[in-house]
């Protein structure tokens, strides 16, 4: 396929996706029940697409990692879900955020796509509202709303820092609902391994039971992989510690194009690392920066002072001072860029981490004084206590310090209109697609885009794909069944037993996650991406040859399931360097050095890369399918935010 | 920093475990808890041992996943705290510390430190919902919630299933878990309606999985990491009537 077709209707914006369900085929009642589907991960995007496919009347079957669909990395959702209902009267409206979005973005999603998501986001907040997430309320008994991230409307709906909690146990509850009924079948504590593809369609999954070690063939109309993103791949990351790439990368290496996979997003402002052995890094949520002030000693000598013997003229507010119009609420590739920028020149704070001070102060004091403690802990009270649990400094009295983290990945599995990939039958939903983003995420709309994606689209687009397609009856010994079991089957035997076996996963992830943030972070260089390959294919090779598995595979293993998902990361970071060094351009959450205005500003090149980088797999390399995204409604502007 | 530990081993649910003694040192104070476990396990690895299995996934005290039993106390002593919130620094160098997974007959052991809270999620099955269709619920603001209700409920949704509640109770009792659920949907106009039949249901299937009673003892209050307070009990009681 040379020619991507991404389905996208055509006519008026706002007539898309109601024309386009209109003509989608749908299935009756009655016959539902004779089709199944198979729906890996319950974050947001798969536990909302069971409890509607499960209540349409599909057979479904789900799986996950963890030992309950609850625990889903959703879960860890702080900020908050966006929504153009414009409760507060200040301009807002679905072409607004379909504005906003795109434009965050950096114009390199399809308008089509995000029209859509903003469309859907209002009836998102109704669901949510009818299944019991006690969103936080005005006195009134109305929602209550906030800005977020750098939006200049009040359009985020949050439940205090527990958005995604919220909002996921709310999912997980309807799911709830139709497993009781029969209609969802789930699998915790189960890991897909292989996809299987016959007659080139998706057609079922090889699973092992993470309990037993006993793997599994599962077959079905349909496979839709709802699991999460990739940003573990930088091992330091604030994603929780079993998000991985596992899934769509056996997804690609059957024939589903990856697309974008160097556009991670970094975000500004998490806790700085204190160890150099440290697991994970901790987010505090963007809403802090609404009210607190970022700043950075003036001047080196001053790092090590105490935050409050450094005078109010000795501070550099450096985002105020850079970013007068959005001040601390710029985009946070802007705010994280600025922030690494002050640690590299030598005026950051806190421990040196490999003689680096990796940190810069996130200060209250000031909206303290003015809205007083107690509406400051009214508003920000648990994630106060979470610093500091964490650091044992207490922020109401000393300001925060912060650090940009890897948070997001936009890139994913290519999809349609549809959200189906270059495979027939294999469909990709929420964090896992590439499709709604762009080069950059705006804060509080991947809770959004993983629900439209699973209550919304895909129940639609899936019944059209299951109508327009016959199906034939899969013997439990079909070859193509056998070949992806032995496949799963070679691969952890081959885990297991490495002729040298020397390292723990963790060694190797740890040394990828090194190169990673070095070459592919948020600033990027020819050069250092060269190496960088090169770097990846040494570790591979060591790799392979030295990876240590203890224990057994007929059991519950740990090392053996992180071995599995480190070996997918190092073959993924390879790809996401070549992604990063075939687009020469600044755009959305990076740079690239050699591509900056003469202020030191991205500079984007819409001339040459206006286009979607979708990556096919093929055993002598990726080769890459570029589709050119067309703007018919909103013209590329160059962002600026000074 | 030195520790001593005492680790629950136990290969699987159908065989004895023992606590298996392990001396680890140069722990910074600043590690979390299960840092320290993954750096004794990268030890275990060098040596060809199986690691120690324990569950966890977010790290931020939010997932539910980690339940560890430390000296005698679900997720350690420190109040309203997961066990992968809790940082080495709590502990004094050199004390010696005994780690367990979770003890309940409906939480059987897996393997190690993880045991089968499979219970708390067919409970929810059994009726921890409202009963609404998906994908076509009435306008949002049409629904007004009182702001106290709203954050009341709120509080009460804010259990992350863990089971530290059922771990410390000597009646191994969830019904500080489901009585959570219950007010987390009785307290909305939305959830009013089924509320009684929900308790009810909640109730029974808590019995069924084969959880105790509850005989006020008040140690889940205590244990639970989200401050669940027993007040949710006192609001089951009235919806059941
Ligand atoms: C700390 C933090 C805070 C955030 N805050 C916000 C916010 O305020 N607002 C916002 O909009 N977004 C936020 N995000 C982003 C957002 O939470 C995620 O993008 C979103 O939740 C992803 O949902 P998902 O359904 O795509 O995947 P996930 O929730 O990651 O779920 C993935 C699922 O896939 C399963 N899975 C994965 N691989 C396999 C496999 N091989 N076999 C079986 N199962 C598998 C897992 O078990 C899991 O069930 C935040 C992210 C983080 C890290
Ligand atoms: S009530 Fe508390 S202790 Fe019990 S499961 Fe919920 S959060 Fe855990
Ligand atoms: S690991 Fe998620 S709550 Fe502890």
């Amino acid at each position: 396929m040379s020619q991507l077709n991404a389905n996208e209707p055509v006519g008026p914006l706002e007539n898309r996706w109601k024309k386009h369900v209109f003509d989608l085929a749908l299935i009756a009642p009655q016959n539902r029940k004779k089709y199944k589907i198979i729906v890996i991960g319950t974050g947001l995007a798969g536990s909302s697409l069971c409890a509607t496919l499960g209540q349409a009347g599909y057979k479904v079957s789900s799986f996950c990692f963890q030992d309950s669909a609850r625990r889903a990395h959703s879960i860890a959702a702080q900020g908050g879900i966006n929504a153009s209902k414009n409760y507060q009267n200040d301009g807002d409206s679905v072409w607004r955020l379909f504005y906003d979005t795109i434009k965050g973005g950096d114009f390199r999603a399809r308008e089509s796509n995000v029209y859509r998501l903003a469309e859907l986001s209002n009836r998102i907040i109704d669901q949510a509202v009818a299944q019991g997430v006690p969103f936080a309320r005005e006195y009134s008994g109305y929602l209550a709303n906030r800005s977020f991230g750098g939006t200049q409307v009040s359009r985020t709906f949050y439940a205090k820092g527990q958005t995604g909690q919220q909002l996921l146990l709310g999912a997980y509850s309807a799911m709830s609902r139709q497993v009781e009924n029969g209609r969802v079948t789930h699998h915790a504590r189960s890991e897909m391994l292989e996809i299987i593809t016959i007659n080139g369609k998706a057609r079922g999954v090889v699973v092992r039971n993470l309990v037993t070690g006993e793997l599994s063939t599962h077959t079905a109309d349909c496979v839709v992989l709802c699991t999460g993103g990739y940003v573990n791949a930088y091992y330091l990351s604030t994603n929780a510690k079993g998000c991985n790439a596992s899934a769509t990368w056996r997804g690609f290496k059957q024939g589903a194009y990856f697309a974008n996979p160097s556009f991670t997003q970094i975000h500004p402002t998490c806790i700085p690392p204190t160890l150099e052995n440290q697991s994970k890094l901790t987010l505090m949520s963007e809403s802090l920066r609404n009210d607190g002030r970022i700043w950075a000693p003036k001047q080196a000598k001053d790092c090590e002072k105490n935050p409050k013997d450094i005078k109010q003229e000795d501070r550099d507010y450096f985002l105020e001072r850079l970013y007068p119009a959005f001040a601390n609420l710029v985009p946070r590739d802007v705010a994280s860029r600025a922030v690494k920028h002050i640690c590299d020149e030598g005026r950051g704070v806190g421990i040196k981490i490999h003689g680096k001070r990796l940190g810069v102060y996130l200060d209250f004091s000031d909206v303290i004084k003015k809205i007083g403690l107690a509406q400051v802990e009214q508003k920000y009270g648990n994630l106060f206590e979470m610093y500091q649990r964490i650091t044992d400094d207490n922020p109401y009295l000393t300001p925060m310090k912060i650090y940009p983290a890897p948070h997001y990945s936009m890139g994913g599995l290519w999809v349609d209109y549809n959200l189906m990939t270059t495979l027939d039958g294999l469909f990709a939903a929420g964090e896992a697609n590439f499709s709604d983003h762009g080069a950059n995420r705006l804060g509080a709309s991947a809770l959004m885009q993983g629900l439209a994606d699973g209550y919304f689209i895909l129940p639609q687009t899936i019944a059209n794909y299951l109508a327009r397609n016959t199906f034939d009856k899969i013997k439990p010994n079909h070859e193509k069944v056998e070949q992806a079991l032995n496949a799963a089957k070679a691969r952890i035997e081959q885990l297991m037993n490495a002729p040298k076996a020397r390292h723990s996963p963790e060694y190797f992830h740890q040394k990828l996650g090194k190169i990673l943030w070095e070459s592919c972070g948020m600033s990027r260089q020819r050069t250092r991406l060269e190496q960088a390959i090169d770097e990846i294919e040494v570790l591979q090779l060591e790799f392979w040859q030295t990876i240590k598995v203890t224990g057994i595979d007929q059991d519950l293993n740990q090392t053996l399931e992180r071995a599995g998902r480190v070996a997918d990361f190092i073959e993924l970071g390879a790809l996401m360097c070549k992604d990063a060094l075939n687009r020469e351009e600044s755009c959305g959450a990076h740079v690239r050095m050699e591509h900056l205005s003469s202020e030191g500003e991205a500079k984007r090149d819409d001339k040459n890369y206006s286009f979607v980088a979708a990556w096919a797999y093929q055993q002598q390399g990726a080769k890459l399918h570029e589709q050119y995204l067309h703007f018919e409604f909103i013209k590329p502007s160059v962002r600026n935010y000074k | 920093m030195i520790f001593t530990l005492h680790i629950w081993r136990q290969k699987n649910e159908n065989t004895q475990g023992r606590f298996v003694l392990y001396e680890i040192d140069n722990i910074n104070g600043d590690a979390s808890f299960l840092e320290m476990l993954d750096q004794l396990n990268e030890h275990l690895i060098t040596q060809g041992e199986d690691c120690i299995v324990f569950d966890y996934d977010c790290r931020e005290g939010i997932c539910g996943a980690c339940s560890l039993v430390i000296n005698g106390y679900p997720h350690g002593q420190k109040s309203a705290t997961t066990t992968c919130q809790l940082y080495m620094r709590e502990y004094k160098n050199q004390s010696e510390l005994w780690i367990e997974p979770w003890r309940a007959s409906s939480f059987p052991v897996i393997k190690d430190l993880t045991v089968d809270r499979s219970a708390f999620d067919r409970i929810i099955q059994s009726g921890g919902y409202i009963s609404v269709h998906t994908g076509c619920a009435p306008e949002a603001n049409n629904t007004l919630v009182e702001k106290y209700a709203a954050d009341e409920s709120f509080n009460a949704a804010t259990c992350i299933g863990c089971g530290a509640c059922v771990a410390v109770c000597p009646n191994a009792s969830a019904t500080l878990f489901v009585a959570a659920k219950i007010t987390h949907l009785a307290l909305l106009p939305q959830g009013q309606i089924e509320s009684k039949n929900r308790a009810k249901k909640l109730i029974l299937k808590m019995q069924s999985e084969g959880f105790g009673g509850c005989s006020n003892h008040r140690h889940c209050t205590r244990a639970c990491p989200k401050d669940i307070s027993l007040q949710n009990i006192t609001r089951m009681n009235k919806i059941l009537g």
